[in-house]
C-alpha cells in the first residue's frame, strides 16, 4: 500500500474503497459471518469451514464469505449474514455446520429466506 | 466427463416418493426425449430437501428455479417452456410462505429498536481487519479534517462542547482530563487505551477491539494530538488475545497507509502506538496501577495526586481512556460536537453500550442514549424475564455498582441518576435478576471476586473486604445475627472512604446497595434462618411429598449420595443427613415430588 500523505488522497481512497465494497456488492453474494470472540467460541470456524465446502461442493464461485465483528447478539451466536447481490442482508441466528447446506441451498441458491432461523434483516447498503 | 447446459433436480427422499416423484421423474426424461434435449440437460435424482409437504419438488440449475407439487402432467410443460423457452412456468413455483418481508428488520428487533450506535457504528458491519472497509465506512476523516483545520486546543474544545463522559465508568469529563494534560508542561506526554476490561459480566470494550479496531486507534491519534503526545500504548488484557490479534493488525495497516506513525497525512504530528498486553488483574484497570504495570512494575495503584494527567507513565504527562471513550473521539470530530450532544441527557450526552445478561430474554450488547429508563432496557429491549419469572433487581456497573430494585426501574439511566440510587453506570455491565436470584448470594459473589482482585496493598481494601465476605457467609450460612447488619454497614463505609483506590472504595457498593433496597431479605436469613430464594445451601431442605411421590425410583438413580429409599411403588423418603443438596432429584422427578423449603 502507498502511503496517503494528504487528506485528498485518504478522500480519493475511501471513495475506491467504498467503489469496490459496492461492486462486490452488487456483482456477488456475500456470506458474512460474526468472528468476534463469542462467535468462535460459539464455533464460528466449524461453519465458516462447512460454508466453504459446501460452495465447492455446490461449484459456487460468485459468493465471497467475509467476517464481521460482534453485533451484539452474542447469545444468538453463531451469527451468519447472507446477502443475496443487491437483496437486503438476512441474519441467521445459533448457527451450526449442518444448517450450512440448507442455508446456502435456499437462500443462496434459490433465494428463499429459511424463516426459522432467521433472526433479523438490515436494509441493503 | 459429460457437459450438460443445465440440470434438473427431482426430488427423491422417502416423503416425495410416496408422493409419486418416480413417475414424475419417468415422465421428465419421456418429454425431454420428446424435445430431443436429453443430451442437453442432466436429469438428477435428489435426496430430500426437507420440504417434503410441497413435494415432488423439482429444481432447475444454472437458474436455481424451484417448482413444487410437481405431477406427471407438469412435466412436459416444464421442459417446453422452461428448458426450451427459457420460460420458467411461473404457476407452480412455491408460494412463499417465506416472503421477504416477513422477516423483521433490525431495527424492528426488540433487541435493536431503540438503539442508538455511535460506538458500535461499524460493529458487525465490516471487516475488523481491513482498513480499506473502515475508510469506506468514513473511517480516519475524523482524523484528517482535524490535521487540515484544527488546533489541538479547538480538538479539546470540541469534546468539551459535545459533553463527551468518561465511558470506563467514573463519568469525568473527558474534556476537562484532556486540558490538564495539554496544558501541562512537559517534552514527552503519552496517550493510554485502557482496554484492561475486568468486570464480570461486561464485554463491551472487547467487542469494540475485536470488531472495530481501527476506530479505537483513530481516537487514541486524535487524542495524542489534542494532549500533545507523539507516543501510545493499548493496554489490552492478555485474556483477549482475538483483540490483541486485531489490534496489531490494524497498526500494521495504519501504518503503511501513512496514518500512523511519522508526518501523518503529511502533517508533520507523529504518532508511535504499541500493545501491552496486561496479565489480566481487575486492579490494573485503575489507571495508576495500569501505568505501573506498564512500567514493568507490579500492578499496583499509587495515591492521587498527582493525577497521570500531570504525572503519568514514567512521570510525563498522561491521559489514560477507556475503549469506549476512544471509540466516540472519531465520531464527534468527523460529525461535529453539536451532532453528538444531540443525543443524550443534559449533564451525560451521548451513547452508552451495555452488557445485558443475566434472567432476561433477549440478552447481548445494546448501544443505547443516555436516559433511556432502567424498564425500557431490561423490558422493551431485553424482552423482560423469563416466563413466569418475577422480577427482582438489576445489577449496574458489575462488582463496583449496585443493585436497583423494581421501584427504581424507571430511573433514567446516566452518570448522576445511577450515582443518587446507590449504584454506578461502571464499564456497562448489566445483569437482571429474577426471583430465584438471592440478594446476599450476590453480593457475596463479587465480593467474592474483588477479594480475590485486591492487590493488598492497602488495609481497608486487603482485610476489609476479607472481614465483609466472612460476615455475608456467616449470614447464608444461617448463623448471622441481627448485630451483622450493623457492623457489614460500618465497615463497609469505613472501607469506602479509607482504601486507596477505586476498587476498594467501590468494593463494598454491592452489599450496601442490597441493604438499602433488600434489607428484608438479609432479616429474613438470619431472624427465619430462610433464603426465599432458595440459593443458600444451608437454609433450605428437600422434602419428597408422599401423596405425590408414585415410587418410580427415578431419584434414587440421580441420587449422587444414595440419600434416597424406598420400595418400588411405595413412596420414597430422603434422608437429609446424606443429602448434598444437588437437586438431581428435583430435576429428574417427572411428577415434581421433591419440594424444596
Amino acid at each position: 500500500m502507498k502511503k496517503l500523505t494528504n487528506k485528498d488522497e485518504l478522500q480519493a481512497l475511501r471513495q475506491q474503497a467504498q467503489q469496490e465494497i459496492a461492486e462486490r456488492n452488487q456483482n456477488k453474494n456475500r456470506i458474512i459471518v460474526g468472528m468476534g470472540t463469542c462467535g468462535i467460541a460459539a464455533g464460528a470456524q466449524d461453519v465458516v469451514n462447512e460454508i466453504l465446502k459446501e460452495l465447492q461442493r455446490r461449484h459456487i464461485t460468485n459468493v465471497e464469505v467475509v467476517r464481521t465483528g460482534c453485533i451484539g447478539m452474542c447469545e444468538r451466536e453463531v451469527l451468519i449474514d447472507v446477502v443475496r447481490a443487491g437483496e437486503d442482508r438476512v441474519t441467521y441466528g445459533q448457527v451450526v455446520p449442518r444448517d450450512i447446506p440448507r442455508i446456502i441451498g435456499e437462500h443462496i441458491v434459490n433465494g428463499r429466506i429459511v424463516e426459522d432461523m432467521v433472526v433479523g434483516r438490515l436494509t441493503a447498503v | 466427463m459429460t457437459f450438460y447446459r443445465g440440470h434438473l433436480l427431482v426430488c427423491g427422499g422417502e416423503g416425495c416418493t410416496s408422493s409419486g416423484c418416480n413417475e414424475v421423474h419417468g415422465a421428465f426424461r419421456e418429454a425431454m426425449r420428446k424435445k430431443k434435449i436429453e443430451d442437453e440437460i442432466k436429469i438428477v435424482q435428489t435426496g430430500c430437501h426437507g420440504y417434503c409437504e410441497k413435494g415432488p419438488l423439482v429444481v432447475v440449475y444454472p437458474e436455481g428455479v424451484m417448482y413444487n407439487r410437481v405431477g406427471v402432467k407438469d412435466a412436459s410443460e416444464i421442459v417446453n417452456e422452461h428448458l426450451v423457452k427459457g420460460k420458467p412456468v411461473t404457476r407452480l413455483f412455491l408460494t412463499d410462505p417465506i416472503s421477504v418481508d416477513q422477516v423483521p428488520k433490525y431495527e424492528e428487533l426488540d433487541l435493536f429498536r431503540k438503539q442508538h450506535r455511535i460506538a458500535l457504528r461499524n460493529c458487525g458491519m465490516m471487516d475488523p481487519d481491513s482498513v480499506n472497509e473502515y475508510i469506506a465506512r468514513g473511517g480516519y476523516s475524523g482524523l484528517a479534517k482535524m490535521l487540515d483545520t484544527m488546533q489541538p486546543a479547538e480538538v479539546v474544545n470540541e469534546i468539551k462542547e459535545s459533553g463527551l463522559r468518561g465511558r470506563g465508568g467514573g463519568g469525568f469529563p473527558t474534556a476537562t482530563k484532556w486540558e490538564f494534560c495539554s496544558k501541562a508542561k512537559s517534552n514527552k506526554k503519552y496517550i493510554i487505551c485502557n482496554a484492561d476490561e475486568g468486570d464480570p459480566g461486561a464485554f463491551m470494550d472487547r467487542s469494540l477491539l475485536e470488531g472495530d479496531p481501527h476506530s479505537v486507534l483513530e481516537g487514541m491519534i486524535i487524542a495524542g494530538y489534542a494532549i500533545g503526545a507523539d507516543e501510545g500504548y493499548l493496554y489490552i488484557r492478555a485474556e483477549y488475545p482475538l483483540a490483541i490479534k486485531r489490534i496489531r493488525n490494524a497498526i500494521n495497516q495504519a501504518k503503511e497507509l501513512g496514518l500512523l506513525g511519522e508526518n501523518i497525512l503529511g502533517s508533520g504530528f507523529n504518532m508511535e502506538l504499541k500493545i501491552k498486553e496486561g496479565a489480566g488483574a481487575f486492579v490494573c484497570g485503575e489507571e495508576t496501577a495500569l501505568i505501573a504495570s506498564i512500567e514493568g512494575e507490579r500492578g499496583v495503584p499509587r495515591s492521587r495526586p498527582p493525577f497521570p494527567a500531570i504525572k503519568g507513565l514514567f512521570g510525563k504527562p498522561t491521559i489514560i481512556n477507556n475503549v469506549e471513550t476512544l471509540a466516540n473521539i472519531p465520531y464527534i470530530i468527523d460529525q461535529g460536537a453539536q451532532t453528538f450532544a444531540s443525543v443524550g441527557t443534559d449533564k451525560s450526552k451521548g451513547t452508552k453500550v451495555f452488557a445485558l445478561t443475566g434472567k432476561v430474554k433477549n440478552s447481548g450488547l445494546v448501544e443505547v442514549p443516555m436516559g433511556i429508563s432502567v424498564r425500557e432496557i431490561v423490558y422493551e429491549i431485553g424482552g423482560g424475564t423469563f416466563e413466569g419469572k418475577k422480577f427482582k433487581a438489576v445489577q449496574t456497573g458489575g462488582p463496583s455498582g449496585g443493585c436497583l430494585p423494581e421501584s427504581k426501574l424507571d430511573l433514567p439511566i446516566d452518570y448522576d441518576s445511577l450515582a443518587s440510587a446507590g449504584t454506578i453506570m461502571g464499564s456497562g455491565g448489566l445483569v437482571v435478576m429474577d426471583e430465584d436470584s438471592c440478594m446476599i448470594d450476590v453480593a457475596k459473589y463479587f465480593l467474592t471476586f474483588t477479594r480475590k482482585e485486591s492487590c493488598g496493598k492497602c488495609t481497608p481494601c486487603r482485610e476489609g473486604t476479607m472481614r465483609l465476605l466472612e460476615m455475608l457467609e456467616k449470614i447464608t450460612a444461617g448463623e448471622g445475627e441481627m448485630a451483622d447488619l450493623d457492623r457489614l454497614e460500618r465497615l463497609a463505609k469505613t472501607i469506602k472512604t479509607s482504601a486507596l483506590c477505586g476498587l476498594g472504595q467501590t468494593a463494598p457498593n454491592p452489599i450496601l446497595s442490597t441493604l438499602q433496597y433488600f434489607r428484608k431479605e438479609y432479616e429474613t436469613h438470619i431472624k427465619d434462618k430462610k433464603c426465599p430464594a432458595g440459593v443458600c445451601q444451608a437454609l433450605f431442605f428437600y422434602r419428597i411429598d408422599d401423596h405425590i411421590c408414585v415410587g418410580c425410583g427415578v431419584c434414587i438413580k440421580a441420587c449422587p449420595t444414595d440419600a434416597i429409599e424406598g420400595e418400588r411403588k411405595q413412596a420414597h423418603h430422603l434422608d437429609m443427613e446424606k443429602c448434598i443438596k444437588c437437586g438431581g432429584c428435583v430435576d429428574a422427578c417427572p411428577f415434581h415430588a421433591v419440594i424444596k423449603e
